[in-house]
């Protein structure tokens, strides 16, 4: 019966890419532990490991998942400013900071594949 | 005076289960949400029910979904919000149905009442009245929250009330914060324990919803922090 119109600002699109991201971020933590948990099997496996990670696929994925890390930290940042510090009126810039400085470190996560 | 235009115009009808019903009405100048309704009610069909009183934004009675935003119908104009031609119209969310358009607004004052939003005097009256100066940091936190009238469109608009029925929501946390800065006030210690519970102000995710649709321009979401804080810090000194 109702539609979702009251959900369209910028304070609901950052608690939407906050709670994503944690859910993201959360879902990776396990593939994370297996990651290192194949050091238990020697030096070889984890480098093996490394090396199937060079895929550019999974770098692509790699950058999303700092995106997704660092948008979940700026968001978080936010939110206890917000809760702790009292309000400002420059909330929405807060979220478009959050946003920049997200975006920011994917990039510059990408810019420095390059370099050996 | 008309002027040849019309408006399709979506009624909600029934209770919580129901339909839309389609009603063409005609546009007018300076014709507000309230007016096409009023006029559905007086030429269209008359068991349409629906609620208004002031018409001027005083008594916050008119408030309904317009096109899925909680509004206040009566200084909600048509040109601001009609989409095209087309309007649709609803009950407030997050509340029952009486019937049609008219919302029973009970469980929205019971939690005002559970958010001990109500004025505690002092056991001993003071024998001088209270000077309370206005650049206080408790009398501006007071003046930012003190302008709501009760008209349950923050409540609407939600989500945690949406997801948790138990939650006290933005109106009540916001008069239970514009009493904690109340320096008159003498019922802190109970209600911060009423407003710290599970369904009270830590169940906010600062969604700012409230904030954003606030036809008073209250800062529900900033009143909420208020209390976060107030209660984290009594808690700290083992009032709560």
């Amino acid at each position: 019966m109702i539609a979702a119109a009251h959900r369209t600002h910028r304070g609901y699109a950052a608690f939407v890419i906050h709670r994503l991201s944690g859910v993201g971020l959360a879902a990776f933590l396990p593939l994370h532990f297996l990651a290192l948990g194949t050091a238990l099997n020697g030096e070889a496996a984890l480098d093996d490991f490394l090396r199937w990670t060079a895929h550019p696929l999974l770098k692509a994925a790699e950058t999303a998942l700092v995106v997704l890390l660092t948008a979940h930290l700026t968001g978080g940042l936010r939110l206890l400013a917000l809760e702790l510090l009292g309000w400002r009126d420059w909330q929405k810039t807060a979220v478009a900071m959050s946003g920049g400085v997200s975006l920011a470190a994917g990039l510059m996560f990408l810019l420095n594949l390059g370099v050996p | 005076m008309p002027d040849g235009r019309t408006l399709e115009v979506k009624v909600w009808r029934g209770r919580e289960s129901g339909r839309f019903q389609a009603f063409t009405v005609p546009r007018r100048a300076s014709q507000t949400v309230l007016d096409v309704v009023s006029w559905i009610q007086r030429h269209l069909d008359t068991t349409l029910s629906y609620r208004f009183a002031c018409r001027v934004g005083m008594c916050g009675s008119c408030a309904m979904t317009v096109n899925g935003k909680p509004r206040w119908t009566c200084r909600t104009h048509v040109d601001k919000v009609a989409e095209g031609d087309t309007l649709t119209v609803a009950p407030l969310a997050n509340l029952p149905v009486v019937k049609d358009l008219a919302t029973d607004m009970a469980p929205f004052f019971d939690k005002w009442a559970k958010a001990q939003g109500r004025f505690v005097p002092e056991d001993d009256r003071p024998r001088e009245f209270h000077i309370v100066p206005p650049e206080t940091s408790e009398r501006r936190a007071v003046d930012a929250g003190i302008e709501c009238i009760g008209c349950g469109v923050c409540y609407a608009a939600c989500d945690i009330v949406r997801w948790n029925r138990d939650y006290l929501g933005p109106a009540a946390l916001n008069r239970a914060w514009t009493l904690v800065n109340d320096v008159r006030d003498a019922g802190n210690p109970t209600r911060l324990a009423a407003v710290a519970g599970d369904a009270g102000c830590h169940a906010c995710h600062s969604q700012e919803n409230c904030r954003e649709h606030c036809p008073k321009q209250i800062n529900a979401t900033a009143s909420i922090a208020g209390l976060k804080r107030a209660a984290a810090i009594a808690a700290l000194k083992g009032q709560l």
